[in-house]
């Protein structure tokens, strides 16, 4: 094997990477938004954010940065052409994924029933809207992994060519990333 | 060519072609009715004429499609198509009901219309756009589903590729999205709400799926660059195209009655819809870059490059010009809304139309790649003609439209809406004019299918 292959820069898949980009952008413009809107209206942000369930937040957190580290763990096991291996950390990665929909679904539940909606004010639309993208794109990076995963059991990667778990494991970083700066940004910070 | 029944297509780029010069004569109507109050009044009046100009570029527009698509997809699926007799059948259907419908538009009072078509049975009629008697819509559904299921069946017996799947993802949500036209519900707010499901679900939405495959088809045929790498990014061009367009529908629900959210959902997700376009002209021009073979069809290679940018100008960046909410507060329903629906429709799908006739036509013809270089010199002519012209249209209704919104909104002392007409008028004489030169750009592209036709085919250096 090329040594240069194994560390080629970008890993996985160039257009992945614009993808990425672009949806970072969005996020980007979303944060700021929030950002610029909470700097205006600094008091309704605190004690609207008081009413988020934090604990919650926070195990959704682990299970987001726990899932990142299992596709590690996968990339690493294809690249020592373990297809089981990686097959079955891509699994544990996307039971974790499983986790966080769970929990942020009960939150959902919560605020729902409470009468919670994208009008009761703009705390409420920022938060809704932007862990509901958020949420979204936790599906998204799932149905990669699936299909990445799918092709790992059928033994459709190796160590020389494995794009594809290169691919899907970058783009679940990004989701994992988002989350990172939102949790602070939506329920910690004051 | 590789399949008989890809001829279809010819008659559809045809009628297109045809109603497209309908088009533009009736813009050149109506454009003269903007400073010439009484001009042809009354024998056509100007909501006329402007409901006729919007109707059959949207009608020329899937006639296009289809051509592209009955072109396109047997090509792409290496089989014959399903049912050549029907596309036939569906042609003279459609291109009858589109005359009269259009004919009718000309002739009878709209009321009158609305009338003798029976509108109070199921009423769909009165609404931008929509205008049809619902028995043409009826007609249109029908002729969509025929369709629909003679590319899906060709598709379903033949090879599957990625150009063919995400073009038939794009016509069906065309189909699907077109159904709303049928709802029209008598809250004003719902009936807004809805109706930009078909509006801007197309434009903004599933055509755009159209696009990328069409110009994903000429670049793989004329580049030969391999068809992975362009399905690739034709993955994440469409990825990003539905994740900013679909929510990005909220920059219609600003002012109409909506929940205040949409202010933001639209301004954030909207202002990135040129994103994709933007992928586009990178891609594009990347693909052209990496060619494999240096195709003789110059000019079909010209058409997708050019779309490939106006679509980033007129759909991308003459749309975030006015699409965020605090800008669009003063924008709204300006100039500025002509300007960038003239330069969308034309970059992203005029061009796009034309680029794919530019490929297949000659093809069609009996060619064996390309037609002779004086046709093709006289089409770069005409491409420059109407794109040039295009980019000036734009320009001065963008400057009819700044100076609009100040006098008529944001000055101190706003003026009447007819007084600021007057005050704008010289643009619109610019527009006009600038039409004009259009028009002769549409004339020398007629005129390239007839002159050179006896000239042998263009050639090139291959590739070193």
């Amino acid at each position: 094997m090329n040594p240069m292959e194994k560390n080629k820069w970008p890993p996985g898949d160039l257009v992945i990477w614009i993808f990425i980009m672009a949806e970072l952008l969005v996020f980007g413009i979303f944060f700021a938004a929030y950002a610029f809107t909470r700097a205006n209206h600094v008091e309704l942000f605190n004690t609207y954010q008081a009413t988020l369930d934090r604990n919650a937040a926070l195990l959704n957190t682990l299970a987001l940065i726990t899932s990142s580290y299992f596709v590690v763990r996968a990339v690493a096991a294809i690249k020592s052409d373990d297809s089981k291996r990686c097959f079955q950390w891509l699994l544990a990665a996307l039971f974790m994924g499983a986790v966080f929909l769970v929990i942020k679904s009960m939150e959902y539940q919560h605020h729902f029933s409470q009468g919670i909606n994208l009008s009761t004010n703009t705390f409420y639309m920022f938060y809704l809207s932007l862990t509901f993208f958020h949420f979204l794109h936790v599906v998204l990076g799932m149905v990669i992994l699936v299909a990445v995963a799918l092709k790992a059991r059928a033994g459709g990667y190796c160590a020389q060519e494995h794009t594809g778990v290169e691919t899907g494991a970058s783009y679940w970083h990004m989701v994992d990333l988002v989350w990172i700066v939102l949790f602070p940004l939506v329920y910690v910070m004051k | 060519m590789k399949y008989e029944s890809q001829k279809v297509a010819k008659l559809y780029f045809i009628a297109a072609i045809g109603l497209f010069v309908g088009q533009i004569l009736f813009g050149l109507i109506m454009g003269m009715q903007y400073v010439v109050g009484d001009f042809l009044f009354p024998e056509i009046p100007f909501n006329v004429a402007r409901m006729v100009h919007t109707n059959l570029l949207i009608v020329w527009l899937l006639f296009g499609f289809m051509g592209a698509s009955y072109y396109l997809v047997p090509e792409e699926a290496e089989t014959e198509l399903f049912a050549p007799w029907l596309a036939y059948l569906m042609f003279w259907i459609f291109l009858a009901a589109g005359a009269a419908t259009v004919l009718a538009y000309l002739l009878v009072p709209y009321a009158t219309l609305a009338e003798v078509t029976m509108n109070h049975l199921l009423p769909t009629m009165g609404r931008e756009f929509l205008e049809q008697p619902t028995i043409t819509k009826i007609g249109i559904v029908i002729v969509v589903l025929a369709f629909l299921f003679n590319i899906g069946m060709t598709i379903l017996k033949g090879r599957k590729t990625v150009v063919s799947l995400v073009l038939l993802m794009g016509l069906t949500g065309l189909a699907v999205f077109f159904l709303f036209a049928f709802y029209n519900p008598t809250n004003l707010v719902m009936d807004k709400y809805y109706w930009w499901w078909v509006v801007h679900l197309w434009v903004e939405g599933v055509w755009e799926l159209i696009l990328g495959a069409i110009l994903a088809f000429i670049l793989i045929k004329t580049t030969g660059v391999d068809r992975e790498v362009i399905e690739k990014w034709l993955y994440i061009i469409i990825a990003m195209t539905l994740i900013t367009g679909i929510v990005g529908m909220g920059h219609h629900y600003y002012w109409i009655g909506t929940p205040e959210f949409w202010q933001w959902w639209g301004s954030i997700f909207s202002a990135l819809e040129p994103i994709p376009f933007f992928m586009m002209t990178v891609y594009a021009f990347n693909m052209v870059n990496r060619r494999r073979r240096n195709h003789p069809n110059k000019v079909a290679v010209l058409w997708a490059l050019g779309t490939a940018v106006m679509a980033f100008l007129g759909a991308g960046v003459w749309g975030f010009l006015h699409t965020l909410a605090p800008v669009n507060y003063y924008t709204h329903g300006t100039q500025i809304t002509a300007a960038h629906g003239h330069m969308a429709f034309y970059g992203a799908y005029v061009m796009i139309v034309l680029g794919m006739i530019s490929y297949s036509m000659p093809l069609m013809r009996g060619r064996e790649l390309c037609n002779s270089v004086r046709s093709q010199s006289l089409e770069m002519w005409s491409f420059w003609l109407m794109t040039i012209s295009m980019v000036f249209i734009t320009l001065f209704l963008t400057a009819a439209g700044i100076l609009q919104v100040y006098l008529q909104r944001f000055s101190d002392n706003p003026m009447d809406f007819m007084v600021v007409q007057d005050k704008i008028a010289l643009f619109y004489w610019l527009r006009e004019i600038t039409g004009l030169i259009f028009l002769i750009g549409l004339i020398v592209y007629i005129a390239s299918f007839f002159i050179g036709q006896d000239e042998p085919e263009a050639t090139v250096e291959p590739l070193k």
